[in-house]
């Protein structure tokens, strides 16, 4: 089968690879249909991810048809058109009992701070990922669901991850009526963090990033109010202005761990990868956030240490909520959403690229050309 | 610099509203904004949302059929965290261990937990170790590394050839070329630099 395999930092090529088997009775093999690059690829993508090995293949984001199921599947059939969670999750330990199902204990030999991702190196399991013909999809009657028959594909496809995963950020802010919330990062996750932050009864909702394009769409998608931190000496100063010095109620950070904005940070974050990234953004949170709010980080960072502010987080009396969204458990009230056009995740989609030409996808996903908010990917197959 | 019609509504006496005991005024009532946006509210209620609690005991609401997986075959040696008790009952099989990387990251995953620095550390020597070994045998084979191609830069120019618009921040522009090759050039500077002094000492 083709698949997109990693070749060293910013380095990638679709080669033929076997076509996945079945290696635990509960596993299904699922042909791709459609497939997404999310933000979250990027930082392996820019080799910052511990233990990404070459020859991995990338891709938490997809879709697909059943192709094959091992001898213990019961909730799926061969044909069923699947969604599949980014999250690998067993439904049994410990943690999935209880609904931490981007925490599951089964899945990840390699670590146990975090779950098990598809394509998302061994720091994560070291399972191949989506952005392929094929993928192995292990506990198949626990995570993947059949596409309801209304659903967009391009829908279905950012409901496994960028959209849940901004539906999970303003819940973790928890939001009550009238607050003033702050998004920091206009990408897929921050758009969506915005639009359901109005969901939760928030009375203005405010969105900074740097990128013209993805504040334009911020206006017109979520309906916020934008601030371009280039234009302002200290955003944080700002952002203090526009909510009469108190801070914002909550603030959610979409951006991550190779957040723009301090030069230093940038740069020792990762590009020398002198730390777990660069905590710009998530210090912007803490920083501006008011006395005894909420911070919810759905940003990614890797597990070497940041220098986060956590001195201010203290004094200011402040809840850091935080996790890799379980995906699934946003699924059933999300699908309301969008089938009622609350969230509208496929207005985000500006490319669409061939399996073949995923290295330039790649290139100008994280080079942000183009005006490029989220791109998609079409194995041959499909 | 901030147009004051923006700001939050101040309480009566103009005094900011963190400095006064009175709940910031809303700028627009419930109605209003629920007219003005799809949804407005719909998820109001914080014990109503679907991750709410964190924990919720449902091991029954999960499609999970056992109590405890089945075991996946092939656990026998592979690399496992040190924090877990075994390895996991179900694993990833992608890319094992191989070579000069793989001794490193085996070393990394045998003598340090997740806790320790030298675990991440060793874990990313040995990821440099494995491509740049990759790089190099890639050159024995039929498909050799090609930069151009696998880096993806030929996006640059759309496919009827136009440029694609570049980003729309402006302090990349200027910082990229910097921030990209300087490394680069700062290591082939240290290159010369050793390469010299190491002549001269041999000429000596
Ligand atoms: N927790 C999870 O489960 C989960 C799931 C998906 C994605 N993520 C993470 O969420 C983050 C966002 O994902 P995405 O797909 O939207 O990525 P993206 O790269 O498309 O978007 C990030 C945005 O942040 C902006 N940005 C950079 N520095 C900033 C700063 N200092 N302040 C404000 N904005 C800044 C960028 O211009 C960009 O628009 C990534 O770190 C990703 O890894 C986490
Ligand atoms: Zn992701
Ligand atoms: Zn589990």
């Amino acid at each position: 089968m083709r698949a997109m395999t990693y070749r060293g930092p910013y380095k990638l090529r679709v080669e033929e690879k076997d076509k996945p088997s079945i290696e635990h009775p509960n596993d299904a093999i699922v042909r791709v249909q459609l497939a997404a690059i999310c933000g979250s690829d990027l930082h392996l993508y820019h080799g910052m991810m511990p233990d990404t090995r070459i020859g991995h293949t990338f891709g938490h984001e997809f879709i697909g048809v059943v192709d094959e199921i091992g001898s213990s599947v019961e909730h799926l059939q061969v044909g069923d058109r699947v969604m599949v969670p980014f999250n690998i999750f067993c439904g049994s330990c410990w943690f999935c009992a209880r609904g931490l199902y981007s925490n599951c204990h089964n899945v990840n030999a390699n670590a146990t701070a975090v779950g098990g991702i598809y394509g998302y190196s061994h720091t994560t399991g070291g399972y191949d990922g989506g952005q392929a013909e094929y993928v192995r999809v292990p506990f198949a009657d626990v995570g993947p669901v059949k596409i309801p028959d209304w659903m967009h594909d391009e829908d279905a496809v950012l409901l496994t991850d960028a959209a849940a995963t901004g539906y999970f950020g303003a819940q973790l802010g928890e939001i009550a009526e009238g607050d003033t919330v702050v998004v920091l990062g206009a990408g897929p996750v921050g758009l969506i963090a915005a639009q359901s932050a109005w969901l939760m009864g928030a009375g203005r909702v405010i969105v900074v990033d740097h990128l013209t394009e993805r504040l334009e769409k911020a206006r017109t998608m979520a309906y916020a109010e934008t601030l371009d931190y280039d234009e302002y000496d200290d955003i944080v100063v700002e952002l203090k202005q526009q909510t009469d010095f108190l801070g914002a109620d909550v603030v959610i950070e979409a951006v991550g761990a190779e957040a723009d904005g301090s030069c230093l940070q940038h740069i020792a974050g990762t590009k020398l990868k002198l730390q777990g990234g660069s905590p710009v953004a998530l210090n912007w949170a803490i920083d501006s956030v008011r006395k005894g709010g909420t911070v919810a980080v759905v940003g990614a960072y890797g597990p070497i240490p940041s220098a986060v502010k956590f001195g201010d987080a203290v004094n200011k009396g402040l809840s850091l909520r935080m996790n890799q969204t379980p995906v699934k458990r946003q699924w059933p009230r999300m699908f309301e959403h969008v089938r009622n056009g609350y969230l509208t995740p496929r207005a985000m989609v500006t490319h669409r690229f061939p399996l073949e030409n995923i290295s330039e996808a790649y290139h100008v996903f994280s080079a942000k050309l183009d005006g490029c908010i989220k791109p998609l990917i079409l194995p041959s197959a499909s | 610099m901030t147009d004051p019609s923006k700001t939050h509504t101040r309480s009566t006496d103009e005094l900011p509203i963190a400095y006064v005991p009175d709940r910031p005024q809303l700028r627009e009532t419930p109605e209003q904004l629920r007219a003005r946006i799809p949804g407005w509210g719909a998820d109001l209620d914080p014990a109503d949302r679907p991750s709410h609690p964190k924990l919720r005991y449902d091991p029954d609401g999960t499609g999970a059929h056992w109590r405890f997986p089945e075991r996946q075959p092939g656990a026998e040696g592979r690399e496992r965290s040190i924090e877990h008790a075994f390895v996991t009952p179900v694993f990833g099989t992608a890319q094992p261990l191989h070579g000069v990387s793989g001794h490193i990251r085996r070393l990394a995953y045998a003598r340090y937990s997740e806790a320790r620095l030298g675990h991440w550390l060793l874990l990313i020597v040995g990821d440099r170790v494995d491509a740049w070994g990759s790089h190099v045998r890639s050159f024995a084979t039929l498909r050799p590394d090609n930069p151009v191609t696998q880096t993806g830069v030929l996006s640059e120019f759309s496919a009827d050839g136009a440029a694609r618009r570049g980003r729309s921040d402006r302090r990349h522009h200027l910082l990229d070329p910097v921030i990209v090759a300087g490394p680069w050039v700062a290591g082939a500077g240290a290159a010369v630099f050793g390469a010299r002094r190491l002549l001269r000492r041999m000429a000596r």
